[in-house]
């Protein structure tokens, strides 16, 4: 059961993938994105990380995809011209990822020591906590301090968004009068 | 692994798909030539990164991995709004999105 349900998300997760790259017009390539993100929520529950589940389906699949979703219907965005582009950049890039890619691989494969994932094996310790309590008793108490660190970081990113944003910011003043008519 | 109805799945898979999603993701920040769609595969790369965090938090049996997973998401999210406030203002400054056009610093 749990062999099927992993090739059957990963499967999703790779196809959504291999279609963000392939479709042309971006509000396809975010509905892919959506796939994979939601079927590595599924593989995240496979995993025995519930809370992160979550998070992951509405943090990730909800408000981010939203947020691309908007941006791309705001901005009018159209299909994308195919260009080559750098040419330099794709001579490194490829063979570079392919490369990366085989490493990766090569060392996964030949570690020794790395487990199997069962279906229903939580990260529940000797006392029996589960999961999300686990997690929070450690969020709140020795990882307090990164916590509220992300807080502040969350306030500078929306002020800085809103700044970023705003009408007329970014343009000198002139260029402003000009498309202000 | 003896049936297709076993329970048990190597972590190596977990870790192999985590790593075939970021090499997807650097190839399509290689070949998009759409703004949004190159920050897109930005988040891909942060997605595949996330379940190779997941997967050795399993393995280890330590929860701080998936706590990191969390603060990944939570920047992730700050950095989704900040990246496309920017898109949008140098959308107000060129009026295109293509990343071919967008070649100066300079507004």
């Amino acid at each position: 059961m749990h062999l099927i349900l992993f090739f059957l998300f990963a499967g999703f997760c790779l196809a959504g993938a291999i279609n963000l790259l392939l479709q042309s017009h971006p509000i396809t390539s975010a509905l892919s994105l959506i796939v994979v993100m939601t079927s590595l929520a599924v593989l995240y529950l496979l995993l025995g990380a519930e809370f992160l589940a979550i998070a992951q389906v509405i943090v990730y699949a909800g408000a981010i995809m939203v947020l691309f979703t908007f941006v791309v219907m705001l901005l009018n965005a159209g299909r994308e011209e195919r260009t080559m582009g750098s040419r330099s950049a794709r001579a490194v890039g490829f063979p570079a990822v392919v490369a990366i890619l085989a490493v990766i691989a090569t060392v996964i494969l030949k570690a020794q020591g790395l487990g199997v994932a069962t279906l229903g094996e939580g990260l529940t310790d000797a006392s029996g906590k589960t999961n999300i309590e686990e997690l929070s008793s450690v969020l709140f108490t020795q990882l307090l301090l990164p916590f509220e660190v992300t807080s502040i970081l969350i306030l500078i990113a929306i002020l800085g968004a809103v700044a970023l944003a705003r009408h007329g910011s970014g343009e000198p003043q002139g260029n402003r009068e000009r498309t202000g008519k | 692994m003896n049936s297709i109805f076993s329970q048990e799945v190597p972590l190596s898979w977990y870790l192999l798909l985590s790593a075939a999603l970021f090499s997807l993701g650097v190839v399509g920040f290689l070949i998009k030539r759409n703004l949004i769609t190159v920050f897109m595969s930005i988040e891909l790369m942060l997605n595949g990164v996330n379940l190779s965090f997941v997967t050795f938090a399993h393995q280890w049996h330590a929860v701080k991995g998936q706590i990191f997973v969390f603060f990944v998401m939570t920047v992730a999210a700050a950095e989704a709004a900040v990246g496309l406030a920017i898109i949008i203002a140098v959308f107000r400054a060129r009026a295109t999105l293509a990343v071919d056009r967008i070649d100066l610093m300079k507004l």
